[in-house]
């Protein structure tokens, strides 16, 4: 019988999917996936953390509730750092410690740390480890670590063509682009888990595809030209995350092709409060650009939303129209 | 050049001691008050945290006494602090004010940085001077702390109601006036006599409370609404796990000094519940509270602001700690609409239930 692990839909699921799918298959393990987001899951992980935690925290929770009691192990890795002195949050550093400490009867859990902060370290130690647990031959491990980051840089190049993560990859044909009918194209800055998991960002994408509007993300952008825009802080971002968010919005506000964003923020996230702060400013004394900030959390109702979404729109195509009028004048 | 720097709790005796030593010319922001919250509150990012609030209100307010210098220290992550320094003065700059902003970076990369800056802010003055400078500010913050020390022990004991208040103030002023490093010893002496003579009744029962979580809301006691105090006057005696020269001396000193507790204990302790730092002091509050339980402890209370994520860490942790140590613990959030009639009712309730269980313990004993 093979064995399961449990990936939890959530966090960094979205940006290592393909890569830790791909590894796990190569040792005859079966990654098992939590379900998609729902009201149901979500509730669970409320009532298994605290208050305070962010919502991503607790719809983590969630689906690991989902997950444990039908897989060997849990694929929990201690997302230190993805990059040279950079973190993610204080909140991946303590995050299998809180599932630990908090959900009773939970199946071995994996927590390897992840952790590319200093010079010599490198990712291949990390699946070295993992890979360890499952067999002991070493080749196979180093093959299966190849074809993993075959399978990441696969995916990294297909986001950065148009593409878009998971489910919401059906949505855009392969250059990203709505069809023909999208008349105006808005960039959606976000933590990746608030932005395309559907239930949380309320089907945001989708909707905004229906209404006509081609969507880009941060990962549509080359690393490169995002560290190059985050370059201009008076001082390096130690968030991965938010930084890949703030070089793309420096970006986008300045590309003319991009005619509003969309700042999805998470209630009482940390990097979010700093870094929401520095694009509003941004937006506010360097652009003209249209900015829509929206803070989720378990409370946010979707209609609120739909309204200010649509009002929006309104705005970004008002806008623009009256550009082109100007144009000919 | 006029420096200012933002307060927490009695960190500005030592920084001032320090810089004045140093000829260099401070402009201090008055007392934090509601007034400093508000305008931190206004100006500054609604999600982010009270400190960086409070710190923002204090900038403008030591704007209004001439401060054109703004000195603050940084920081590589992963918690809010290390990039404080950068969007308060993006904020302050876009309101108009024009300081230049010194930040002082852990030398994570090479000392130079650090030493340049502080040539920045202390001119041309020899190395050998600096250091006694930086000594006679860790001294003071010393001194202080043992003041703080003191009162914590007399207040659940004093025989007259606010004794230790007073005596504090006048101790501290001790402190406060003493401009050069020969004259702190006979200072301090004089300041620990008044605490001294603080009238007490040794054989009172008391509870004792150690008081753990994030730094800034542990020092000033604005932040913290006064808890300490509040505790001593329910019969508390507290004992804070973070003092500002034990901080000094973990991470300036590198643990050097002598006789000072460390927080390396519990940062050893914490490892069974908590597998990796994450910022802040989170493992040092998990750390800490095991510390507690071990020494017979009543009870632990947890401080934080609100979506301090280094604590929320440590808070989804404590309850386990708890259960398995036995040993009650009480979460408080602080943040811009704490109230103190529901704080009272809860540390009541709390300091209640840890009597009582002190109690029957001591009744089966
Ligand atoms: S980055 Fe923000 S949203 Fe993500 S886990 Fe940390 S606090 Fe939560
Ligand atoms: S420790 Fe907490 S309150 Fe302090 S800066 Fe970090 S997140 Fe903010």
């Amino acid at each position: 019988m093979t064995v399961k692990v449990g990936i939890p839909r959530a966090l960094l699921y979205y940006y290592f999917y393909p890569q830790w799918l791909s590894f796990f298959q190569h040792l005859d393990v079966e990654p098992v996936v939590s379900h998609r987001t729902t009201r149901g899951l979500l509730e669970k992980g409320l009532r298994s953390t605290v208050d305070e935690a962010c919502l991503p925290v607790k719809l983590a929770v969630g689906h690991v509730l989902d997950l444990k009691d039908r897989v060997d192990y849990l694929f929990l890795p201690r997302l230190v750092s993805m990059a040279r002195r950079e973190y993610i949050c204080p909140k991946f550093l303590g995050f299998p410690d809180m599932v630990r400490n908090t959900i009773d009867h939970l199946p071995p859990v994996i927590d390897i740390n992840l952790d590319l902060y200093h010079k010599r370290s490198n990712a291949y130690n990390f699946f070295q480890t993992l890979g360890k647990m499952f067999t002991k031959n070493p080749a196979r491990i180093y093959l299966a670590y190849r074809a993993s980051c075959q399978a990441h840089g696969n995916y990294c190049k297909e986001l950065e063509s148009g593409a878009l993560p998971g489910e919401l990859k059906t949505l855009a044909n392969s250059n990203g682009k709505n069809g023909g009918m999208a008349d105006i194209t808005i960039a959606v800055i976000g933590h990746p888990y608030n932005i395309y998991d559907r239930f949380i960002s309320m089907d945001m994408i989708k909707r905004l595809f229906e209404s006509g509007v081609n969507v880009v993300t941060a990962d549509h952008l080359a690393d490169s030209v995002i560290r190059q825009e985050a370059g201009k802080l008076p001082k390096q971002l130690f968030w991965t995350l938010n930084q890949r968010m703030i070089g793309a919005a420096y970006h986008y506000f300045n590309d003319p092709e991009i005619h509003g964003l969309i700042h999805v923020a998470s209630f009482g996230c940390g990097p979010d409060s700093m870094t929401g702060e520095l694009i509003e400013r941004f937006a506010r004394s360097r652009s003209t650009k249209p900015l829509l900030v929206l803070t989720l959390d378990e409370h946010t109702g979707e209609a609120g939303i739909v309204t200010r979404l649509e009002a929006f729109l309104d705005m970004v195509r008002w806008r623009r129209n009256l550009a082109d009028v100007a144009a000919t004048l | 050049m006029i420096v200012t720097y933002p307060h927490m709790g009695y960190m500005w005796i030592c920084v001032k001691a320090m810089l004045e030593y140093l000829g260099v010319e401070v402009a201090l922001p008055p007392p934090t008050t509601k007034k400093t919250l508000l305008l931190g509150v206004k100006h500054g990012p609604e999600f982010a945290c009270m400190p960086l609030k409070l710190n923002l209100g204090n900038f403008m307010e030591a704007a209004e006494l001439g401060a054109d210098t703004m000195v603050m220290a940084g920081g590589c992550g992963p918690c809010r602090f290390g990039y404080y320094a950068q969007v308060e003065h993006a904020i302050l700059q876009d309101l108009g004010y024009r300081y230049d902003l010194v930040v002082l970076e852990p030398p994570e990369k090479h000392i130079g940085e650090l030493l340049g800056k502080i040539r920045q802010i202390t001119g041309n003055r020899s190395w050998r001077q600096v250091i006694k400078g930086i000594n006679f500010g860790y001294k003071k913050a010393w001194a202080v702390d043992d003041l703080e020390r003191m009162a914590h022990y007399t207040r659940p004991r004093e025989l007259f109601h606010g004794a230790t208040d007073r005596a504090f103030k006048t101790a501290l002023a001790e402190i406060v006036a003493v401009r050069q490093p020969e004259e702190l010893p006979a200072a301090r002496e004089r300041a620990m006599a008044i605490m001294q003579n603080v009238e007490i009744d040794e054989h009172r029962q008391v509870v004792r409370v150690g008081i753990v979580g994030e730094i800034y809301t542990l020092l000033e006691p604005f932040a913290n609404m006064d808890i300490e105090k509040k505790l001593g006057e329910m019969g508390v005696e507290v004992d804070r796990s973070i003092f500002l020269s034990e901080w000094i001396n973990d991470h300036l000193f590198m643990g050097f000094g002598r006789n000072v507790r460390s927080s390396k204990e519990a940062l050893k302790k914490a490892v069974a519940y908590l597998g990796h730092f994450v910022g802040g002091h989170g493992l040092e509050t998990v750390g800490n509270t095991i510390l507690y339980a071990e020494k017979g402890y009543d009870g632990v209370l947890q401080v934080l602001p609100f979506t301090c994520m280094p604590e929320i860490v440590a808070q989804s942790i404590l309850p386990r700690v708890s259960q398995d140590l036995g040993i009650p613990v009480m979460t408080l959030i602080v943040d811009e609409q704490s109230g103190e009639a529901g704080l009272i009712t809860r540390l009541e309730a709390f300091v209640d239930l840890l009597a009582r269980k002190k109690r029957f313990r001591e009744g089966l004993a």
